[in-house]
């Protein structure tokens, strides 16, 4: 590529006495100086969180109060920084899921080792894990900054379902026939 | 009050004086360090420091502005200063390192005696100048001490014993050596102007004052449109001494760290700061008098015939009372005073660093020919204007 030489034009004697220039940029600040501030005052105001912001992991419920994490483990498995550890255990009697065999009992995710990739969200089959809004996170030890099972479920609350997996199936057990 | 204040030894009443002073210009000099963050924040489209309250003083009314103004979080920084440790390098000269902030303050504390800032009526309608030592070599007396401010960054710089603060002490005694001349330069006009022929020579601030406080066309004009190169070349030479962006070699956080204060810390790197603004207050002080009328609140309106028409417009005899008189006047001045400061923050945070030869060129090469030039220009037309 050929080069291409800019012609520089001299300055006029007016522009090298630099004044013109310093009076352009004072007015530059002084419309900035009077102007509103572009800055969030972050405790008090908020950012708006778009759409697939991927904030702290949590775990939801399904819109009947339901634990949907099977404890299958996959988030685990798939997790880069190996934050996840989860504690397969059978499901307690009389919780409502006794189509499902097993369910976490203990799941813990180290909250200084998750890198918000959003990995487990993306692998989970059961749509139990979700990465939702929240964005801050503090603590006064390392292991307060590890989220147990309790904590991720209050954090993650319970999501609509689009699905309704068991539900349809249920429905189907009960009518005409299973849809295998 | 006056009376029992009068009756005084002659030494408890300047020691008085000295430091009523010293409690305006100290707190302004710490508050400007404040109004330099929130300018600084306002111009980079922030807020600024509007954080810190006390909870103690939360139910105050008015403390929720103070708080949005950062006054108190100015309170906390200078507190900070007070009792956070005092480091002292090992490797620092030990009583040099520890004179240097205070070398640092006392020639900035020093100016204040001799800079008039204010005036009150006498018998007569005469005007007499508010000033700790109001001597008649005024400008001479502010010259030849500011510039022992410098000595301060000298002392500071080869005492750290390293060689950024090193560069920034060198680069001070360079900076001030260039600029002093120019200053002085575009000073003389001035006073080739009020020493008119016949008249007891003189360089006292007030004096200026006084000249620029004369009825007529050419007596009422400022200095500012009678001699605006002079003003002008005072201005740039007061950025460069006071070491303010875009002339601030002997600081250039960037390419110094922080040139001369770079190894010192807690007060005696505030006492630093209260120094430099002292001294920019001490120098928008002398330019105000010099060029912008002082107390005078308007040109042709001097600080008399300001009083004198409030007196006629309101029918108040009070406002000729020499008290009145007095505060209005320094609250003339120190209106104009806070004005130049602003523009000096302004500045600052408009243009950018001026690399170091490029200061030593126009110190050198532009101002000091200019002031020359201007010097000359000036002695012809006041030699053929007072025969």
């Amino acid at each position: 590529m050929a080069v291409i030489q800019v012609q520089r034009r001299a300055l006029t004697l007016v522009e090298r006495t630099y004044f013109p220039q310093l009076m352009g940029a004072m007015l530059t600040t002084l419309k900035h100086l009077l102007g509103p501030a572009d800055t969030m005052e972050y405790p008090e105001q908020r950012p708006a969180i778009p759409a697939g912001y991927r904030g702290v992991p949590t775990l939801v419920k399904d819109p009947n109060g339901r634990e949907k994490c099977v404890s299958c483990q996959l988030c685990e498995f798939v997790c880069p920084p190996k934050a996840i550890r989860i504690t397969p255990g059978s499901v307690p009697e009389g919780a409502g899921i006794d189509h499902v065999e097993k369910a976490p009992q203990a799941f813990d995710i180290d909250m200084l080792r998750c890198i918000y990739c959003g990995l487990c969200e993306e692998v989970c089959p059961e749509e139990a894990i979700f990465l939702q809004n929240q964005y801050s996170m503090s603590g006064y030890s390392r292991t307060e900054m590890v989220n147990h099972k309790d904590r991720l479920y209050e954090l993650g609350g319970t999501l609509p379902d689009r699905h309704f997996k068991w539900d349809v199936k249920k429905a189907a057990e009960a009518g005409a026939g299973a849809h295998d | 009050m006056i009376d029992f204040l009068l009756g005084l030894p002659v030494a408890v009443q300047a020691l008085l004086k000295g430091l009523a002073v010293i409690a305006v210009v100290f707190p302004i000099a710490a508050a400007c360090s404040m109004a330099e963050r929130k300018v600084c924040a306002w111009i980079q489209s922030r807020p600024g420091p509007n954080r810190a309250l006390p909870p103690i003083f939360a139910w105050i009314p008015g403390a929720g502005i103070l708080q949005r103004l950062g006054v108190w979080q100015l309170m906390a920084d200078g507190g900070k200063f007070v009792f956070k440790e005092e480091p002292l390098p090992d490797h620092v000269n030990k009583l040099y390192y520890t004179l240097a902030p205070v070398v640092a303050m006392v020639p900035a504390f020093t100016t204040v005696t001799v800079v008039p800032f204010g005036a009150y009526l006498g018998h007569g309608g005469r005007v007499i100048p508010l000033a700790l030592a109001s001597v008649d070599v005024g400008i001479l007396a502010v010259f030849a001490v500011a510039s022992l401010g410098v000595y301060s960054l000298i002392l500071a710089g080869w005492a750290s014993n390293s060689k950024y603060p090193f560069l920034g002490g060198v680069r001070a005694s360079a900076q001030l050596i260039s600029y002093e001349l120019s200053m002085v330069l575009a000073v003389l006009p001035v006073f080739l102007w009020i020493n008119e022929p016949g008249t007891a020579g003189t360089l006292s601030l007030a004096k200026v004052v006084e000249f620029q406080s004369r009825p007529g066309f050419w007596g009422g004009a400022w200095f500012l449109f009678t001699m605006p190169v002079s003003a002008l070349v005072f201005a740039v030479a007061l950025f460069a001494e006071t070491n303010r962006q875009p002339f601030d070699m002997p600081e250039s956080e960037a390419d110094l760290v922080g040139g001369f204060h770079t190894e010192y810390g807690a007060f005696k790197w505030s006492l630093f700061f209260v120094a430099e603004y002292a001294n920019m207050i001490v120098g928008s002080a002398v330019f105000a008098l010099l060029f912008l009328g002082g107390w005078n609140l308007l040109p042709w309106l001097s600080l008399a015939q300001l009083l004198e028409g409030l007196h006629h417009l309101t029918g108040w005899t009070v406002w000729l009372h020499p008290i009145v008189a007095g505060l209005a006047s320094i609250a003339i001045l120190m209106g104009k005073v806070l004005v130049t400061i602003f523009i000096f923050m302004w500045i600052r945070w408009t243009v950018p660093r001026f690399r170091y030869d490029q200061v030593m060129k126009l110190g050198w090469q532009k101002l000091l020919p200019l002031s020359i030039a201007n010097l000359i220009a000036y002695t012809i037309g006041i030699a053929l204007l007072q025969p």
